[in-house]
């Protein structure tokens, strides 16, 4: 066999293209009369819509039309749940799904209310100065807690209240276990993720083929089939009329999942009415209010422990902002409720959150999905247990993780995937070992007090998490070996940039013999493969992945079987590399498998009844439910305690993900994940006013971080190797952004010697103006 | 509003291109639509994220914060004017490929171009030089650690 690629640092097949500019992304898709549509979007929050005209708007020269709700007819619909709740008992979920114009009010700023289209982008947003809009302001929901009183306005009245949901789940009895403890600990926290801000924004555009009876629609989405079903049935197609293609697309992070967007419902329906196609493309300013955030949560917890600081027991309530609508169900606070566990032995659990309805763009996942917000209460909980009980902060981590002979380890809850929490496998202790080792755990006093003398403020940090991955349903694949010899795998997730290009080929290549170079991967166009359900969750490299390789290895029997034929001999003599099968030992006696293909595929005489034609299969995977991740991060930073700037001295990764496919792509994972919890940690806030506006919709004021900001990183790997799939792999793809927060946290807190001075740190995002305003009025 | 029209000549990529354009036309949309070179990207109009970077007279510069009519009669470079003749790649292009220094790839033409310009006058940077020029190109993806690497490395092969 040709040298194995999996578990090498691969180089990417997709690099070409992105380096040279002749990538297609979806706003360089040019199309012969094409037509440009631009939103008229709310700028209120909450209001009546009392009156729209467009008469004016239509008089411009190059404005072709301009839609509002009502003139949608029947295909005006609230969009369809994309996540329902989990099977939990006694839950509450009022479903209210977005709609494609706002008709009657506007729930939050940015909901759209015209579409206009024109000959150019320019020209469609003139018009909106044509357009006249009456809206009667209502007061806005922006405050969760607020949201709740009875007094409260409104988002959607029929609701009754701004309660999307409410769920409690448990485990072994709390209240039992607390009034056995030691010490109960008791805080408040509150805890915002931000937007995830991709450098390219959404886009579509769509081009209805009257002739052809064809729709086709290029959609900056991450999951290009959920989307294609949908369209076929709102437009009265088949869904083969329809096809759907994810191009290259510039990030994605989660709110590219979500579907449908109004742009993704409306585009459609334009370009079979004007019979032309029609692209929107998102500007930054829309892009914060017009595509989903993450935000904010409330929690108040508390932890009951033993005086020798294990864990008896942990109780949780928590108000969780879902926006205005809730298409995406239960995912993030669900996601918040089972990641707070983390990876230790939590014997009783008794978490109730609330979801609640506000006048502020919808909340769907982003990288971490909720699970930042609950590992932050964890962590620290467990500070200040460490703290109150005097024990080491790392010590008291390592006296509750989860041995590890108690894998499969049983969480009772029911997570995300509608499945009872169960960790796979794992080894964690480890992995926290390897952190201290690495960042220098046992000298840290040292050099910090060493420092002190110098007038420099040094904090350490350590954190540890588990991430739920790879989660079903199934994704499939079909491999295809082609007459030149080359081989073509598709596949009906999206790509974002994860380097499936890359990781599939090397998949498809060890089973096949070739080169990786020499594997053509196609993902994101349902024309290519037909089913599927989405690049989310950590899930690509594990369900569509196991996929690939699946086909490949039915692949390879096929190969092998049809050169027996040839060769008249047993397959177990035969091997299969460099692109050809030969006969062991006899290396000049092979057939290259183009040609094997080409066999596989005569022209005249008769088959044997049951063969299929060429070198193909499409097969599929399922898991039973998600393999979890697990991590720790430890960090050393130096803080000015004036102006609480902030310098990352040392950053450490430790992560263990189960067989690695690709090590350099999976540390480009972890470097943007961190990079991304660096943010939220402490740059990233979106800052909305009591009228539900966001103060700060631009990228010179939400600050994304810079090279200047994200340090080199130190990373490590364990291998524990999931049981639930045949290559024993884990996702990777929001490790590094979940523990990011809890960790600034620990390091500021450490650096200023908080707790000395009676300061907590309860809440994320943390910055400099913040930590000002938090300790202006604390002791030196 | 009354729209006025000029007619502009510039050289992309050695190139002369004549075109009449609206004086409110972006660069950044001339070159991609007009053009039809689109490997420049647009990520938020308003001169913060340097996707859309080019080089104008050898000077980078964020063409979405120029107007198509303020480049007539200069010489710009686009990432499709990077590669060699032959497509061979800048050394930049190949040591972002070898030190996997991009991943959705969307940043990845405004960073190719700023540092390309950035190598031109620093040929021996340091680190903190190197994330300094990049601190005004936003990538969402990498952490950009490893463009940090792949500058360097360039760096030292362009030294020679």
């Amino acid at each position: 066999m040709s040298t194995r690629t999996f578990g090498e640092p691969i180089k990417r097949n997709e690099d070409r293209r992105l380096l040279t500019g002749q990538a297609l992304f979806i706003d360089d898709v040019e199309l012969p009369g094409m037509l440009h549509a631009a939103l008229l979007r709310s700028q209120v929050a909450h209001a009546r819509i009392l009156r729209i005209d467009v008469t004016r708007a239509l008089q411009r020269p190059g404005v072709i039309a301009a839609y509002v709700a009502g003139d949608l007819g029947d295909y005006w619909q609230p969009g369809p749940i994309l996540v329902p709740p989990p099977p939990i008992e006694g839950i509450v979920f009022n479903e209210r799904t977005q709609v494609p114009l706002a008709k009657d009010k506007v729930r939050h700023v940015g909901e759209p209310l015209v579409i206009v289209i024109a000959e150019s982008r320019y020209i469609a947003e003139d018009a909106f100065d044509d357009i006249d809009v009456e809206l009667e302001p209502l007061p806005a929901v922006v405050d969760l807690e607020r949201g709740l009183a009875a007094a409260s306005a409104l988002v959607h009245d029929d609701v009754g209240s701004n309660v999307s949901a409410h769920v409690r789940q448990t485990k072994g009895n709390y209240a039992a276990a607390a009034a056995k403890a030691d010490r109960i600990i008791k805080r408040r926290f509150w805890y915002e993720h931000g937007i995830s801000s991709p450098i390219e924004t959404r886009g579509v555009v769509a081009q209805w083929d009257s002739r052809a009876n064809q729709m086709t629609v290029w959609d900056t989405t991450q999951a290009p089939v959920f989307v294609r079903n949908g369209l076929a049935g709102m437009l009265g197609l088949n869904e083969r009329q329809v096809r759907v293609i994810a191009p290259f697309v510039g990030g994605g992070f989660g709110p590219k999942i979500m579907m449908f967007y109004p742009e993704e419902v409306l585009l459609p329906w334009v370009s079979m009415k004007l019979n032309r196609p029609v692209k929107w493309i998102e500007d930054r300013l829309e892009h914060f209010f017009a595509t989903t955030h993450e935000r904010g949560q409330i929690h108040d917890a508390e932890i009951a422990l033993t005086s020798d600081g294990r864990i008896l027991g942990i109780k949780d309530v928590f108000l969780h902002d879902g926006g205005a609508y809730d298409p995406y169900g239960l995912t993030v606070p669900i996601n918040s409720q089972c990641t707070l566990l983390g990876p230790y032995v939590v014997p009783h659990y008794d978490s109730t959150f609330t979801q609640v309805f506000t006048n502020l763009p919808i909340v769907t996942p982003y990288r971490g999905a909720g699970r930042q917000h609950g590992v932050f209460v964890m962590e620290r909980l467990l500070d200040f247990a460490a703290n109150e009980l005097n024990i080491d902060p790392a010590e008291i981590r390592r006296r509750n993780l989860i041995p590890p002979d108690a894998f499969p380890y049983k969480n009772e809850i029911i997570y995300q995937d509608f499945e009872p929490l169960e960790y796979d496998s794992g080894n964690y202790e480890p992995v926290l070992d390897m952190a201290l080792e690495a960042i220098g755990y046992k000298t840290f006093r040292d050099e910090q007090a060493a420092a002190r003398l110098q007038g420099r403020h040094l904090g350490i940090g350590v954190t540890c998490y588990v991430e739920g991955t790879g989660i079903g349903p199934y994704e499939g694949a079909k491999v295809q070996v082609q007459s030149n010899g080359k081989v073509s795998v598709a596949t009906g997730i999206g790509t974002q940039g994860q380097g499936h290009l890359t990781v599939f080929a090397q998949i498809a290549a060890d089973q096949l013999g070739v080169a990786v170079g020499d594997v053509d991967v196609v993902t994101g166009d349902t024309d290519q493969f037909y089913w599927g359900a989405g690049t989310f969750a950590s899930r690509g490299a594990v369900v569509a992945g196991n996929a690939v390789n699946e086909a490949s290895k039915v692949v390879r029997k096929k190969a092998l079987k049809l050169a027996g034929d040839l060769f008249e001999c047993s397959e177990e003599d035969l091997v299969i590399e460099d692109g050809k099968v030969s006969i062991v030992g006899i290396p000049e006696k092979f057939v290259k498998l183009g040609d094997l293909a080409n066999q596989a595929n005569p022209m005249r005489g008769a088959v044997q009844p049951g063969t299929e034609p060429g070198l193909e299969s499409t097969q599929y995977f399922g898991p039973p439910m998600g393999a979890t991740a697990n991590g720790v991060h430890a960090m050393i930073v130096e803080m000015d305690p004036r102006t609480f700037e902030l310098k990352i001295l040392k950053y450490v990764v430790v992560h263990d993900c189960g067989t690695v496919i690709n090590p350099m792509i999976l540390a480009g994972q972890i470097h943007g994940g961190v990079a991304q919890g660096i943010g939220n940690a402490f740059y990233e806030k979106l800052v909305f006013d009591d009228q539900g506006q966001l103060l700060n919709a631009s990228l010179a004021d939400y600050l994304l971080p810079t090279a200047l900001e994200v340090p080199r990183m130190e990373l490590a790997h364990t291998v524990t190797k999931s049981p639930l799939n045949p290559m024993g792999i884990k996702g990777a793809g929001e490790a590094g952004a979940i523990p990011v927060g809890p960790l600034f946290a620990q390091a500021i807190e450490d650096a200023l010697d908080l707790k000395g001075r009676g300061v907590e740190l309860l809440e994320i995002p943390l910055s400099p103006s913040r930590l000002f305003e938090l300790t202006r009025n604390a002791p030196r | 509003m009354d729209i006025d029209h000029h007619e502009i000549t510039v050289s992309v990529n050695g190139i002369r291109y004549t075109r009449r354009v609206e004086s409110r036309l972006l660069l950044s949309d001339f070159l991609r639509h007009d053009l039809a070179l689109a490997g420049t990207h647009v990520g938020c109009e308003h001169g913060v994220c340097g996707a859309c970077t080019i080089l104008l007279n050898g000077e980078p510069v964020r063409s979405c914060l120029m107007l198509a009519v303020q480049a007539n009669n200069h010489e710009l470079l686009t990432i499709e004017g990077l590669a060699n003749k032959d497509g061979g790649y800048h050394p930049l292009q190949q040591a972002m490929h070898d030190h996997h220094g991009l991943q959705c790839g969307y940043c990845t033409p405004g960073i190719l171009m700023t540092m390309t310009a950035f190598l031109d006058e620093n040929n021996s940077p340091d680190e903190d030089e190197v994330r300094e020029a990049l601190s005004g190109n936003l990538c969402r993806c990498t952490g950009y650690q490893n463009i940090v690497d792949a500058v360097m490395s360039a760096a030292e092969r362009m030294r020679g």
